[in-house]
């Protein structure tokens, strides 16, 4: 479960950025839609514990975010979110297969080596990558790597996975089958799905959506 | 489970060219300054069991050092001969307590073949491994590296040669026959052939020799050098004055060694200087490495922390990597040391028949390889620590 209530972020000393309020429920599905510079991606850093807000609450995953400290932020993170961000980044110097088992090893998941590696291995084939599994990052194409990184962010069975523009530079109907992957995928996790973006062709397949538009406080009248 | 430790090993094969740069300075540092300490350590060792209570040396006059340098350690020509009876002159000196008269001036396969007395071996603390020691004219006794370099035997028969490395004017007529080998005491007699002093004379005797009175002969006796051990410290201030007027001299070791430890010491220095910024270099390489890493890695950094992985998780893994590169520069730069010590070892061994080939680690090493690993660490440390410091929104943003 997802729960955003008067929350607002700001940069150093400049204007506060308000956020509307919204809850999603475990294992639903939310669009966050807003153009370029309403706050998209602060709002995905900070529901994600990257980013502190300057006031309002967050629950995300039955969690107060507000009330953990930092060590615990980075546990939370590991353990509860899956991320797949907008740009497919990996560490490079892994196979793919190897940068799947990165989330568990950095979040300390108690899944044994055995399972984690069978979870990586039906990951991949499930999304079409699993020929790809010992290869580096850089010699997968652009969709396989998108496809990875959505693998990676599901490996360690999160309650909630946030993704970061994944349609943005796909046409009609890869946007579909993007879509559709990440849709069955967590579904299939039953973890909850928000989508971060600016397509609005993906309007018309959400209802639960959350519309941003650039709404300013005024820094000395917010806090 | 994959572990850090992987993932480091991992990063450092990535960059292949960075990876080695780093290991290779680092190995040269560590090995040139480990091969110097081990090759000082032997030397110093070798010098101070050579030269075990023997204050003074009396032979030819010439170069006190060589003096030295020829009848303690016998890496060098003897100055000259000295009289057999002007030798015992001063042996019978009431500052004296005690002297072993040494002859040499003939080799079997450049080892030299040293006439003197039981007192030589008792010296050194040299024990029989094999036969006796030699009793009647001709008969010699082997050190023990002379016994295993030559494989001779006890009851095998050799001739000499003239010279101490040459073999090409053999004595064919007379034929020294092996009666013992010396068990190994790691000091200057193990690559010595020893006999009696009377061995020497007889093989370069003269058919005249038998015409002369015996007193004539005695007259006529010579030896190459006598190592004396004083009982009086007046001996060291009287005897050089009392030799004045003679072709004799003596020289002290310790005051001889001393100086050539000062003079080989500013080539040591030297040596040692440039071994210590080549390690200087090699921190700096692993810091610009991981430095550089950390960098062109930030934004995967930053993606490990979205995954859970804290600050700490980081730095652990920067420092693994400086650590690897310091732990493998600083075990190849070990064996770089123990290469060029063979190789000098070698070289030593057939121009001078010593023996510095132990290739065991000593403790300046032990000392020397937590130095550098830990340098190594501080030197990822430093580019590590700015990992604390690391805005994850922000790097994941500018991506």
């Amino acid at each position: 479960m997802i729960e955003v209530n008067d929350l607002s972020f700001s940069y150093g000393g400049n204007a506060a950025i308000a956020f509307p309020n919204f809850k999603c429920n475990r294992g639903e599905k939310l669009l966050l839609l807003g153009d370029s510079g309403t706050g998209k991606t602060t709002l995905l850093h900070l529901l994600c514990g990257l980013l502190r807000p300057k006031s309002g609450s967050m629950n995300v995953a039955g969690v107060d975010l507000n009330s953990l400290n930092d060590r615990q932020l980075d546990k939370f993170r590991g353990r509860e979110l899956g991320i797949v961000f907008q740009q497919s980044h990996f560490v490079q110097s892994l196979t793919v297969a190897e940068n799947l088992s990165l989330p568990a090893l950095m979040s300390g998941t108690e899944m044994s080596a055995t399972e984690l590696k069978q979870r990586t291995h039906e990951l991949l084939e499930r999304l079409g990558v699993g020929h790809k599994s010992d290869a580096r990052p850089n010699d997968l194409s652009v969709g396989e790597q998108q496809r990875a990184s959505i693998a990676r962010a599901l490996v360690h069975e999160p309650s909630v996975v946030f993704v970061d523009e994944p349609t943005s530079a796909l046409d009609d109907k890869s946007t579909e089958s993007v879509i559709q992957l990440l849709e069955d995928e967590t579904e299939k996790a039953g973890a909850t799905l928000i989508i971060v973006t600016h397509d609005s062709r993906l309007k018309t397949r959400y209802k639960d959506r959350v519309e941003l538009s650039r709404l300013v406080h005024n820094p000395l009248n917010a806090s | 489970m994959m572990r850090l430790s992987y993932i480091a090993r991992r990063n450092l094969a990535s960059k292949p060219l960075q990876t080695a740069l780093s290991v290779i300075l680092l190995a040269f540092g560590v090995g040139m300054v480990s091969l110097m300490m081990l090759a000082e350590r032997q030397m110093t060792d070798k010098f101070e069991k050579n030269i075990k209570d023997i204050d003074l040396v009396l032979g030819a006059k010439g170069s006190p050092l060589q003096l030295i340098l020829a009848n303690v350690y016998h890496v060098d020509a003897p100055t000259g001969n000295i009289s057999l009876a002007e030798a015992e002159k001063v042996m019978k000196n009431p500052y004296i307590e005690s002297g072993i008269p040494l002859a040499y001036g003939d080799n079997y396969r450049s080892f030299r073949i040293v006439g003197t007395e039981y007192s030589y071996p008792e010296h050194y603390d040299a024990s029989i491994a094999e036969g006796k020691l030699w009793e009647d004219v001709f008969e010699v006794t082997l050190g023990h590296v002379v016994a295993s370099k030559t494989s001779l035997k006890v009851g095998d028969q050799f001739f000499s040669s003239h010279g101490l490395t040459d073999e090409t004017d053999v004595h064919k007529d007379k034929a020294f026959t092996v009666v013992g080998i010396l068990a190994k005491s790691n000091s200057v007699i193990d690559q010595l052939i020893l006999t009696g002093v009377e061995s020497l004379w007889a093989v370069h005797a003269e058919d005249d020799d038998l015409d002369i009175s015996a007193e004539e002969l005695y007259a006529s006796r010579e030896i190459t050098a006598v190592l004396l051990k004083k009982r009086n410290p007046m001996a060291i201030l009287t005897l050089p004055n009392l030799l004045r007027e003679t072709n004799m001299q003596v020289a002290l070791p310790a005051i001889e060694i001393n100086r050539l430890n000062q003079q080989f010491g500013l080539g040591a220095a030297t040596l040692r200087s440039i071994a210590l910024l080549i390690m200087i270099l090699s921190f700096a390489s692993i810091f610009i490495s991981v430095f550089e890493n950390m960098q062109a890695r930030r934004y995967e950094l930053a993606l490990m922390r979205t995954m859970g992985a804290t600050p700490f998780t980081l730095i652990k893994l920067l420092l693994l990597e400086g650590g690897i590169l310091s732990l493998f520069g600083t075990i190849f730069g070990l064996i770089i040391s123990r290469i060029g010590l063979f190789i000098l070892a070698s070289e030593v061994e057939s121009k001078f028949q010593y023996d510095i080939g132990d290739l065991g680690l000593i403790a300046p090493e032990v000392i020397l390889a937590i130095f550098a690993i830990l340098v190594g660490l501080i030197a990822a440390a430093l580019p590590a620590e700015r990992t604390l410091r690391m805005d994850i929104s922000k790097t994941l943003s500018n991506e």
